[in-house]
């Protein structure tokens, strides 16, 4: 018999948790203290292995965490506290849910006596993170806790990642009990994410690739989550192939914006040439991407004549919005692999030139094109500079939510995956900021900017104060055009120019506010001066508020109108006013 | 014709619906059966019926039976959304095997005297349905059966003095030697 009281693996709950943390190799952590984890925060103050950065609201934390797993491939770790602490990451777990990002989030909760006696700081977090999380757990006996955290890791970071969430009482915190190391027995036997693709099936996918005459390849975030061997896969498969591709938002920087088969983005904010692509091809590949509302348009209407394959982690995501004739279910890089593999034993490329040429009358469009001036700064002229100015550099970008997002994935190119944080899915404003702090952290020395808009950036400017305590050189790029730009040009476009509610009457002095958090301000009005400032900007080594005053009124074009198919996009070219009012249904005058 | 302006992009789906049952088994562990009720209310799938309880304890095992209802890309939804769940072990849709069983037992009462009371075990009888509460002037009948037949001894029993039902909802397994 061993004396308890000496073994290594006795210990207290909350010791335990910062144990797991260490065996998971977690180097930074994301939080908040409150009272429901205070022997937590104890733990954490007398160990020196893992990093706690105190950010300024639980849903930092949450977009930071976010930023800190999208652009390191590893889960993003979160500990807040009960009640308020927990619901304050509702949207950030949502948002990781939506865009399946990998978070580890563990909450406080009352002493378990007190669950369900509407004690001071309760809630019922479990229940409210249900619809949010991947899993849950509340534990509620201290010899559970080690296996719950493990298998929290686990679920977060295997099959299609997500967001998970580990209640803790605080009681079960204070027990002693007994911790063992991750092993795999920690996990539920009916949690079996399918990795690898049916044979059959690829041979079926092969079979069409090889006889197309008009092929896309359509690829989406799944193949950023799946690791840097599927982007270096992907990749190879389109040259293998000679196939044009095009992604969705999530998706970019898995091949490179130079690459020559690259069409741009697709969907509502795509380019003209991946659109029409879409529309027009015989047989499509989507990898990793999942249909989404804002990449097919009309369903009914959608790619009307092409086979389509889809290969996807998740069989949920298949014939979910838009049925397929080879699903393929599995890991991107393990599929493309197997597929690789298969199309250079048994298929040549296609000869597709007709194809190519085509799409070249499409991209002579010029879809992206828009007005210069010499006056104002167009928002996408400030990308473009700012684009340039940072080329051969190591950065990433992270963005708020709206105009500004839509024309950063359009100007701005990504050589690389992860190099681009966005929320995708669920279009959280004031993800970008926080984000961008998460990324920082993992990346101390790399450039690191969100591209914000005026609006979006206010509602989690408090992280301004996380980054000048920890020393973390963000740069918030703000297109500052006064306006929700993506509401007004919504209410442009359907509400009969009626702006309600979308122009901010009282637009904070973003010097002085980066002055007040001691950071650095920068405002520019002039395209003249543009490029000296962005300069200046990414020299400072310390946080930066960019204020950079764009033309008020300018829209994101091209763009889908609702109800519309991929070959009614409306160019930019095109978009008078009556042309505008046209496209739209009900359409009415516009101002 | 014309649809509200609107960032979404509105459709009618007319497809026809189809009633399918499901047998779900999972990790019997607290707040199982909220998250399969919360996927069901969350994405607007239907509930006909739901019938839950434990299959085996020693390994902790509950049977879901639900009933449901929607397109045949809905009910290809469910399914796979339920199978995903990390304490779900299998999702079997009975209705698409072809070999399943399914049965509720309802316990109705029926109040009521003279010619209806005797009308009422008359029917009772020829439903298989057991009296297992009687007084003077009500009985409490047992009856089991597929959900049809539970429906169709309740409308009979409506003329004749019916007071209130209670039923289990379906439950449904395959025929065959082989488990699910």
């Amino acid at each position: 018999m061993t004396d308890k009281s000496h073994d290594p693996n006795q210990m207290t709950g909350a010791a335990m948790i910062v144990r797991a943390l260490i065996d998971h190799g977690v180097q930074h952590l994301f939080g908040y203290p409150g009272g429901a984890v205070l022997p937590i925060y104890d733990e954490i103050f007398q160990q020196s292995e893992v990093e706690h950065i105190l950010v300024r609201h639980e849903q930092g934390a949450g977009h930071a965490a976010e930023g800190y797993a999208r652009s390191t491939g590893k889960p993003g770790v979160v500990l807040v506290t009960s009640g308020p602490g927990a619901t304050n990451m509702v949207t950030p777990l949502t948002d990781a849910l939506m865009d399946s990002i990998p978070l580890v989030c563990i909450t406080g909760q009352v002493p378990t006596h007190l669950i369900g006696n509407d004690a001071f700081q309760e809630c019922d977090t479990v229940g409210i993170t249900r619809p949010c999380t991947k899993h849950n757990w509340l534990v509620r006996d201290v010899n559970d806790l080690a296996k719950v955290l493990h298998e929290a890791f686990y679920v977060a970071t295997t099959g299609r990642p997500g967001p998970v969430v580990v209640d803790v009482p605080k009681d079960v915190q204070f027990a002693t009990g007994t911790y063992h190391p991750p092993r795999k027995s920690d996990v539920h036997v009916s949690y079996t994410p399918r990795v690898k693709g049916d044979a059959a099936q690829i041979r079926k996918a092969v079979a069409l690739l090889a006889g197309a005459k008009r092929p896309v390849i359509y690829s989406g975030g799944g193949v950023i989550n799946s690791g840097r061997e599927a982007s270096k896969l992907l990749r190879e498969l389109v040259e293998v192939t000679g196939f044009p591709i095009t992604s969705t938002l999530m998706g970019l920087g898995a091949y490179p914006a130079t690459g020559k088969n690259w069409l741009g983005m697709l969907g509502m904010h795509g380019t003209y040439e991946s659109n029409m692509a879409m529309h027009d091809c015989d047989v499509m590949l989507c990898v990793g991407a999942r249909f989404d509302d804002r990449i097919t348009g009309r369903t009914d209407a959608f790619s009307p004549g092409s086979k389509k394959i889809h290969i996807d982690i998740d069989p949920s995501s298949i014939n979910k919005n838009i049925h397929v004739d080879v699903p393929i279910i599995g890991d991107c890089a393990n599929v493309l692999g197997d597929l690789l593999q298969v199309f250079k034993a048994e298929a040549k490329k296609p000869d597709i030139k007709a194809w190519w040429q085509e799409i070249a009358v499409w991209r002579a469009r010029n879809s992206l094109a828009y007005k210069k001036s010499n006056e104002v700064i167009l928002p996408q002229y400030a990308i473009e500079r700012l684009f340039d100015a940072t080329r051969g550099r190591d950065t990433y970008i992270t963005t708020e939510v709206g105009q500004h997002q839509m024309w950063a994935a359009q100007f701005f190119g990504f050589e690389e995956p992860h190099r681009w944080m966005t929320s995708g899915g669920l279009g959280t404003m004031g993800y970008g900021l926080p984000s961008a702090l998460g990324v920082q952290v993992a990346h101390r020395d790399s450039l690191v900017i969100d591209i914000a808009g005026d609006a979006s950036v206010q509602m989690t400017m408090q992280e301004m104060s996380t980054a000048v305590q920890y020393e973390l050189p963000i740069k918030i790029f703000i297109l500052n055009n006064q306006y929700m730009g993506m509401v007004r040009q919504w209410q442009q476009l359907l509400h009969g120019n009626r702006l309600s509610h979308s122009y901010s009457e009282a637009m904070p002095d973003f010097v002085k506010m980066a002055e007040a958090y001691g950071a650095v301000g920068f405002q520019v009005f002039k395209p003249a001066d543009l490029d000296g400032a962005i300069q200046d900007m990414i020299k400072v080594k310390r946080p930066v508020l960019f204020d950079c005053r764009v033309a008020t009124l300018e829209n994101c074009f091209p763009m889908i109108p609702s109800g519309k198919a991929h070959n009614e996009m409306l160019l930019p070219a095109e978009a008078t006013d009556e042309a505008t009012a046209a496209a739209f249904a009900g359409g009415k005058a516009l101002v | 014709m014309n649809q509200p302006a609107s960032a979404y992009f509105l459709e009618e789906r007319r497809d026809p619906t189809e009633a399918h049952t499901l047998s779900v088994l999972v990790q019997n562990e607290p707040g199982v059966l909220a998250r399969v009720i919360g996927l069901f209310s969350g994405r607007g799938y239907n509930i006909e019926s739901l019938t839950v309880s434990e299959t085996e304890s020693q390994k902790h095992l509950s049977r879901i039976t639900i009933v449901t209802t929607g397109t045949p890309m809905v009910i290809e939804q469910i399914k796979h959304q339920l199978d995903r769940m990390v304490p779900v072990y299998r999702v079997v849709d009975m209705t698409l095997t072809g070999r399943s069983m399914e049965r509720e037992l309802a316990m109705v009462k029926v109040r009521g005297g003279g010619d209806n009371r005797v009308e009422a075990l008359r029917l009772a009888d020829a439903f298989r349905a057991r009296v297992i509460d009687a007084t003077t002037e009500s009985f409490v009948f047992e009856i089991t059966g597929n959900t049809g037949k539970i429906n169709q001894f309740i409308d009979l029993m409506r003329p004749l003095g019916l007071v209130e039902v209670s039923r289990t909802g379906v439950a449904a397994i395959g025929r065959g030697p082989e488990g699910m």
